[in-house]
């Protein structure tokens, strides 16, 4: 959504050119909202009103501005941001401003830029040769650079709920309980995500260890093979149980295909040593030692793996990112061209995920722990659904759903 | 006694084409023209009118549209923008002959286009105003800050009918004839909002320019070839003196075209 003020003079009442302007608003799909109004006392006076109009894109606003302009409208000038340079590598401006994950435009030298990512708690940086401008994090900023203080100029769009297709994100939006089913909706996301790789969309999963643990990890591997991963954002530890899954038959110990099994505590920490000793899942696989399982999936199919690490990892596995900005720095990279994201079973990553989410992305996050849910959810409160259960009933009936003939290519 | 402002059509004739009514192959004839012409500044000054004339110029054959000129109120004279290039020679020959004459010029920014009375007429105390084809919205507003009156803006949406002056004849009653198809439906709806009665003029009558007529007191000077309007406004109480046109026509105006009221309103 784009908007811009437009102000109207004279006899706008008695001329009927308020109305008329208000039609033409709606008639062009636009939106208003009336922000001041004053209707002259005296025959003779002039009224005035002050109108944000809003349109879906920039070009259909553009040419609505041009209607608008014959009928006597005045686009208003916003004044430009304020800036202030960072006084030393990796400190803001006192006075900095905070984003929020929405889209958000500053007005810089007359022109509206787009700060691209958009990205939650962040500071703006402003490039005047480029004429662009980004949201920084800490570490992204080097003394001298111009960072963006106080609120003038600066103008956030929230996300719009669709007007033109109704989606499962569009009606729920809200978070399912323990205690209430979840068949219908596991059944919508499905046919919300083979619409999402029709249209050509980037769907990722954000993996936690209970997957495996739960005996999910076929339902998962089924999705990979469907096509439905893109991308799989994973700790060591979702490593570290999928091989040992697949080479040992347990995960920490515990034989997730077999009822009430334990044993064999040390598997994960020798699956990690198989991994090192491989040179790395890749070469695993290359080697036949992984011949199943989600990485092994993973590899087959393509789907790009983003590893990051923990304090309390083992290891690492190769190819885990354990530098923490470094870390951050990849997962941003590899989560801004994403649609859809499901945050499957971890707390700690989900939350790290969904703050750095674009708006834009639909999220589902399932967890068995409500509070987790919850605090996943808030981040995207307008296309987010979250399921409280069992990830493993949830990627059965899912991967049950996308694999049915019908819906295969 | 109404004053008028008139000039005669010495270098008048079709060298551009800035409205559907104008083909420089379909030229006016000169001689035909002057004797229209004069046939209408003999009818003004039958009405006991007095017809100021204002020396014609080489190379504007447009200025024998004297309704462009600008807006008389009182003594100020608000000039006319024009729209295409082809008229802005004629503003500042107005201007000066409006000085000589004390008149008190009223500019109006540079950048808003507005074409004087053709666009511009009062219909009790209102100011109707026409946009969009060559005047714009804006200098309405303009308009109203310098006469301090209510201005009613409307949108024009027929090109043959680009003047206000073509479509909309307002008479000292508080009525008014009109084309109503000239304008969009707003426009319409605020013309019936402050006119107390309409007559409403043919597509066919319309076309003849019929309501491009010059309204003095009972007396209506119109082009011929209305016959409908004509007994209408007979029926009124009206006077109505019709003359031919048709070479002027040929350049989209008539007889209210070739008039301006000096001023159009004592006062507001």
């Amino acid at each position: 959504m784009v908007s811009e003020t437009i102000e109207l003079r004279g006899h706008i009442i008695d001329s009927l050119i308020l109305p008329k302007v208000l039609d033409q608003i709606l008639t062009h799909g636009a939106n208003f909202k009336i922000g001041e109004i004053k209707i002259g006392e005296r025959r003779a006076d002039q009224s005035f009103a002050r109108i944000e109009v809003s349109a879906e894109t920039s070009e259909a606003l553009d040419e609505l501005m041009l209607r608008l302009r014959q009928h006597g409208a005045e686009v208003i000038e916003r004044a430009n941001v304020q800036l202030a340079t960072a006084p030393v590598d990796g400190v803001f401006p006192g006075d900095f401003y905070v984003t929020t994950n929405q889209q958000t435009f500053v007005r810089f030298g007359g022109k509206e830029i787009e700060v691209r990512p958009a990205m939650l708690n962040s500071a703006i940086a402003l490039d005047r040769k480029k004429e662009s401008a980004r949201a920084v994090k800490f570490f992204d900023v080097t003394k001298g650079d111009e960072i963006v203080v106080g609120h003038q100029g600066i103008r956030v769009v929230p996300v719009q709920r669709s007007t033109t297709r109704t989606d499962i994100f569009q009606f729920i939006n809200t978070i399912v309980d323990a205690d209430e089913p979840k068949s219908a909706i596991v059944r919508e996301l499905g046919e919300e995500l083979r619409r999402a790789r029709t249209a050509k969309g980037e769907i990722a999963i954000v993996a936690g260890p209970a997957i495996v643990r739960t005996g999910a990890a076929d339902h998962l591997v089924r999705l990979i093979e469907a096509g439905y991963v893109d991308r799989l954002f994973a700790g060591n530890s979702f490593v570290a149980y999928d091989v040992e899954h697949t080479l040992f038959g347990t995960s920490l110990g515990m034989n997730p295909d077999l009822a009430f099994t334990r044993g064999g505590h040390e598997n994960h920490l020798r699956a990690i040593n198989t991994i090192r000793e491989a040179g790395g899942i890749f070469a695993a696989v290359r080697k036949k030692i992984l011949t199943r399982g989600v990485m092994y999936a993973c590899v087959l199919h393509d789907v790009d793996i983003v590893l990051t690490g923990a304090i309390r990892d083992e290891g690492p596995i190769p190819g885990v990112t354990t530098d923490i900005i470094e870390a951050q720095k990849i997962m941003r990279q590899k989560l801004a061209d994403l649609s859809h994201v499901m945050l499957l079973a971890t707390v700690q990553h989900s939350l790290a995920v969904a703050s750095m989410l674009a708006p834009t992305a639909k999220t589902v996050c399932v967890d068995i722990d409500p509070s987790a849910v919850e605090r996943a959810i808030e981040h995207q409160p307008l296309q987010s659904i979250g399921l409280v259960t069992d990830v493993e009933p949830f990627l059965r009936e899912l991967a049950d759903y996308v694999s049915e003939p019908r819906l295969r290519e | 006694m109404r004053e008028l402002l008139l000039c005669p059509p010495d270098y008048y004739g079709i060298e551009y084409e800035i409205n559907p009514w104008m083909n420089r192959a379909r030229g006016a004839e000169a001689a035909l023209a002057q004797k229209q012409w004069k046939q209408l500044h003999a009818r003004l000054s039958n009405l006991d009118c007095e017809v100021h004339l204002i020396s014609p110029q080489p190379g504007l054959p447009d200025m024998v549209f004297t309704a462009n000129a600008g807006l008389t109120v009182g003594r100020k004279f608000i000039p006319s923008n024009f729209r295409h290039k082809e008229r802005a020679g004629e503003q500042p020959f107005f201007a000066k002959w409006m000085e000589q004459r004390r008149y008190e010029v009223n500019w109006l920014p540079e950048n808003l286009y507005f074409e004087g009375e053709g666009d511009a007429l009062f219909g009790g105390d209102a100011l109707f105003c026409g946009y969009k084809f060559r005047s714009d919205i804006q200098s309405h507003r303009a308009l109203s800050d310098i006469l301090g009156c209510l201005v009613i803006s409307v949108e024009l949406v027929d090109p043959r009918f680009y003047h206000l002056d073509t479509c909309f004849c307002p008479l000292p009653d508080g009525m008014a004839f009109w084309f109503p198809s000239a304008f969009d439906d707003y426009g319409q709806r605020a013309i019936r909002e402050h006119v107390s009665g309409l007559i409403d003029v043919s597509p066919e009558e319309a076309t003849h320019f019929s309501c491009n007529a010059v309204v003095i007191e009972r007396d209506i000077v119109l082009p011929e070839g209305a016959p409908r309007l004509v007994a209408t406004l007979q029926e009124s109480g009206y006077r109505c003196h019709e003359l031919p046109m048709s070479e002027f026509i040929k350049a989209g105006g008539a007889c209210k075209c070739l008039t301006l009221f000096m001023p159009q309103r004592e006062s507001v």
